[in-house]
């Protein structure tokens, strides 16, 4: 079961978004994620929902599915409402003890609650769509022009999809790591901070050995495969940019063109 | 020429301390000599710890000798120029099925090895298909390597290796850390791989049972070749293999232990369904 | 010492797309002194059932009773039960963390609250009884051969002098000698120490050849519970749910088959060769008598 958890996890479906090239993908996730920081106001906001929802639709990823991934940010969700809520400064709508809310506060949650809803959701399309592979693909196609610099570009490109690949297996393999150890009586929970730093060890030395077998272990397999760098290499799935690809970067520049018309009228 | 000729072949490990000094040296290769066919059945069997793995990584040039000569298809292993030839003609598989799979998708992984070779776009495509179905994981193409059973991740790893096109596949241990399915999967697809393609196999296990269908079968033992023949002649000696650390199939056992009571079973008995024939002859 | 499992359940990921039931309504005691096996296809719950009887892993629902005490009990410490029930992991060697073999072995009876002097006692007689020679305590585990470090892991677990000892695949990977000594240690201190062990394993002719009792798993379910024998007649059963018999029960019935009076539930080499040898001379004597006739 602990096998599911990937970062961010891949849905495969045959959706449009699914079809772009990474790197389009890459782009506009970064106009969108700049864009829930600028936009201003309702009809900012209902810019962003449409543009939002436009791609959870079609992306055909099922909107329950998403909604999951919220779970995770349940508790940073309360604190931000919190802390807008009852510390901004403004004119007071409703106060008890010494707490008081302001509408200013109730603005600034709601919105502050909606930026990180949304931000949440849209950056899972990213990952939802695209497998970890066409991911570090697109990385590396578009950091490429690093290498005049002498960034091994391929190689950091190769690190992190194989790091995506092996966390699954690494949270496994502490789990079993963890289960030996407390057949032993090992204790991960009682004690002070000290006392459970050192209970950590009978955990993360095996964990690390294990680590470097593996990274051994891959490393033969590889160079059994000829695997020599980045060079003269070629691709099972090259990326190329299509007329989709086009008609995705346009729609994006159209949509931040939007939201910065939409944020300068507030 | 043979397909390997290894001759005379010693790998030594040197353990040095801090001061560079020579510690300790450990011989796993010690004067080896292998000559294997091209399209042979080669098993290489041997205790933990016997050197079959250190012979097993020369093969494809992981490791590379301290002495004497290694010839493989054609080309001198000494010769650092021959490295990426001979990777080419003679594929691995490792024993942990985890650790030798790179992507996060079967496809892409079986692609790895024809990407590293630069096989054109169209080419991989194509060889990814047959290589998987050839070990029966073409309905697993999408899937992620994580929820594949240990045998089907193996098979993935054989594939991997056939989408190389190698004449030569040496299989390391395929099997040590497979349940008794996994391991019945990997097998047939071995044997599918010598009949069909004709490619050469070298498996590597300490598992009497699965060299039963080899040409030939080598043993070792402290570094050294000790046994050579069919895997008939080898079955019989069943106390020598005793002494090297092995055991033979149950039935076997059986047919040895049944001879030294008195009872008149032929030599090298290696399936069940010979040790039925021979008791009803009996009887 | 005995530990009932009463109607015990356990599902994972429940109430998600994911859920499973991997142990589906058993029911089962384990009495004092028992060699028990237990085989089962992967999947079908071996694991998560032994990691039930020292309370790693809680029932989802029934009850778990070690010596007639609830371990769902509020007032009962878990702690104290794994340190009564031993449990040996696959691989176990990949839980070896400490800089020397001793230190290792020390950890168990460590965290039992023992003190320092003590412990080492226990690991001192642990260390001797799986056999691991003494230039090798004071080594890192990590310099061992495989075999070594395997056992220096259930010297670890030893140490805690459990009154039961359960051990998942304990010859995985390891080369057939070194498998045979795993086993004959196994059986030694199931013999010596009067401990019942619990074994889970692959190998039919292994389980076979060593265990008392055995219980087969199904899809979460207790399929076969009884000697060996008793279970591997069940042959076709066990062949439909993907195990198999010992490979000279199998021979026994082909010789039947063919008119020979094998055997039919021999599951262990030596029940084989004397069921033939008897066979043979009963045939001999047989011919001997017509022919004086």
């Amino acid at each position: 079961m602990l096998r599911d958890i990937t970062i961010g996890q891949y849905y495969p479906a045959d959706s449009v978004i699914h079809k772009l090239d990474p790197r389009t993908k890459l782009m506009a996730t970064m106009i969108y994620i700049l864009s829930l920081f600028i936009f201003r106001g309702l009809a900012g906001f209902a810019a962003v929902t449409l543009g939002l929802f436009l791609v959870i639709l079609l992306s055909k990823v099922p909107i329950g599915y998403m909604v999951k991934g919220l779970k995770a940010i349940v508790v940073i969700l309360l604190i931000t409402v919190i802390f807008n809520l009852f510390l901004t400064p403004g004119e007071t709508l409703v106060s008890f003890w010494k707490l008081r809310i302001t509408e200013e506060g109730l603005r600034n949650a709601a919105f502050m609650t909606v930026r990180l809803i949304y931000l949440i959701l849209g950056s899972s399309i990213l990952t939802l769509t695209t497998t970890p592979n066409q991911l570090t693909d697109g990385l590396e196609k578009s950091l490429r022009p690093l290498n005049k610099i002498r960034v091994p570009v391929h190689e950091i490109a190769m690190m992190m999809s194989i790091a995506l690949r092996f966390i699954p297996i690494l949270i496994e393999e502490t789990d079993k790591i963890m289960k030996a150890q407390l057949a032993r009586g090992a204790d991960f929970e009682s004690g002070n901070l000290v006392k459970k730093a050192k209970a950590m060890v009978p955990l993360l030395v095996p964990l690390f050995i294990s680590a470097f077998r593996r990274a051994n272990d891959l490393a033969l397999a590889m160079e059994a495969r000829c695997y020599n760098g980045g060079d003269g290499r070629t691709k099972m799935k090259p990326l190329k940019y299509k007329g989709a690809d086009a008609a995705a970067y346009l729609l994006a520049a159209v949509y931040f063109a939007v939201v910065i018309l939409l944020r300068s009228f507030m | 020429m043979n397909f390997i000729e290894a001759r005379k072949l010693v790998h030594e490990y040197i353990r040095r301390d801090e001061n560079d000094n020579v510690e300790s040296i450990l011989t796993a290769l010690d004067e080896v000599n292998l000559d294997v066919k091209q399209g042979e059945f080669v098993a290489i069997l041997g205790h933990n710890g016997s050197g079959k793995s250190t012979l097993a990584k020369h093969l494809n040039v992981l490791l590379r000798p301290s002495g004497g000569t290694l010839w493989v298809n054609g080309k001198d292993a000494q010769d650092a120029g021959n490295i990426w030839d001979i990777r080419q003609s003679t594929g691995m598989v490792f024993q942990n099925p985890d650790n030798q799979i790179i992507a996060s998708v079967v496809e892409e992984d079986v692609a790895f090895g024809p990407e590293n070779i630069g096989v054109p776009t169209t080419e991989i495509w194509k060889r990814v298909e047959k290589s998987l179905k050839s070990v029966g994981m073409i309905q697993y193409r999408e899937h992620s390597p994580n929820r594949l059973s240990g045998g089907q991740k193996q098979r993935v790893a054989i594939a991997g290796v056939m989408a190389m096109e190698p004449k030569c596949i040496v299989l390391d241990e395929p099997t040590a850390m497979l349940d008794p399915n996994g391991r019945r999967e990997v097998l047939e697809a071995v044997g599918q791989l010598g009949k069909e393609k004709g490619v050469t196999v070298i498996l590597i296990t300490h598992y009497m049972e699965e060299v039963i269908r080899a040409d030939r079968v080598y043993v070792m033992d402290n570094g050294k070749v000790v046994m050579q023949g069919t895997p008939r002649a080898i079955f019989s000696q069943v106390d020598t293999l005793k002494s090297y650390r092995l055991d033979v199939p149950q039935i076997t056992l059986l047919a040895y232990e049944l001879r030294k009571a008195g009872v008149p079973v032929p030599e090298g008995i290696l399936t069940r369904q010979e040790l039925v024939e021979a008791l009803c002859q009996l009887y | 010492m005995s530990i009932i499992l009463d109607k015990v359940n356990y599902v994972y990921s429940e109430k998600t797309a994911y859920e499973i039931q991997a142990l589906k309504d058993i029911n089962l005691k384990i009495n004092d002194g028992e060699f028990i096996g237990i085989i089962g296809h992967t999947g079908s719950g071996k694991s998560t059932l032994i990691q039930h009887l020292n309370g790693l892993v809680k029932a989802s629902s029934g009850g778990i009773y070690y010596n007639g005490q609830d371990i769902y009990d509020a007032d009962y410490k878990l702690k104290d039960l794994r340190g009564k029930v031993g449990l040996v992991f696959q691989y176990p060697e990949h839980q070896l963390f400490e800089t020397t073999v001793f230190a290792d072995v020390c950890f168990g009876p460590r965290n039992r609250g023992l003190s320092r002097k003590d412990s080492e006692l226990k690991a001192f007689t642990a260390l001797r009884s799986v056999g691991l020679s003494e230039d090798y305590w004071y080594r890192s585990p990590f310099e061992l051969s495989g075999g070594q470090k395997r056992r220096t892991a259930i010297a670890g677990v030893l140490a805690m002098e459990p009154e039961v000892l359960v051990l998942d695949e304990p010859t995985a990977g390891l080369d057939p000698k070194g498998r045979d000594e795993i086993l004959d240690l196994v059986a030694k201190l199931h013999r010596e120490r009067q401990m019942t062990v619990i074994l889970v394993s692959h190998s039919m002719e292994d389980v076979a050849k060593y265990v008392q009792r055995l219980i087969v798993m199904n899809h979460g379910s207790v399929l076969y519970d009884g000697t060996p024998a008793e279970v591997f007649a069940h042959y076709r059963e066990l062949e439909e749910v993907g195990l198999a018999a010992p490979q000279v029960t199998y021979l026994m019935h082909e010789l039947r088959k063919r008119g020979i009076p094998a055997n039919g539930v021999a599951t262990t080499l030596e029940e084989a060769k004397q069921s033939i040898m008897q066979a043979f001379s009963e045939k001999y004597s047989e011919q001997k008598a017509t022919h004086w006739q």
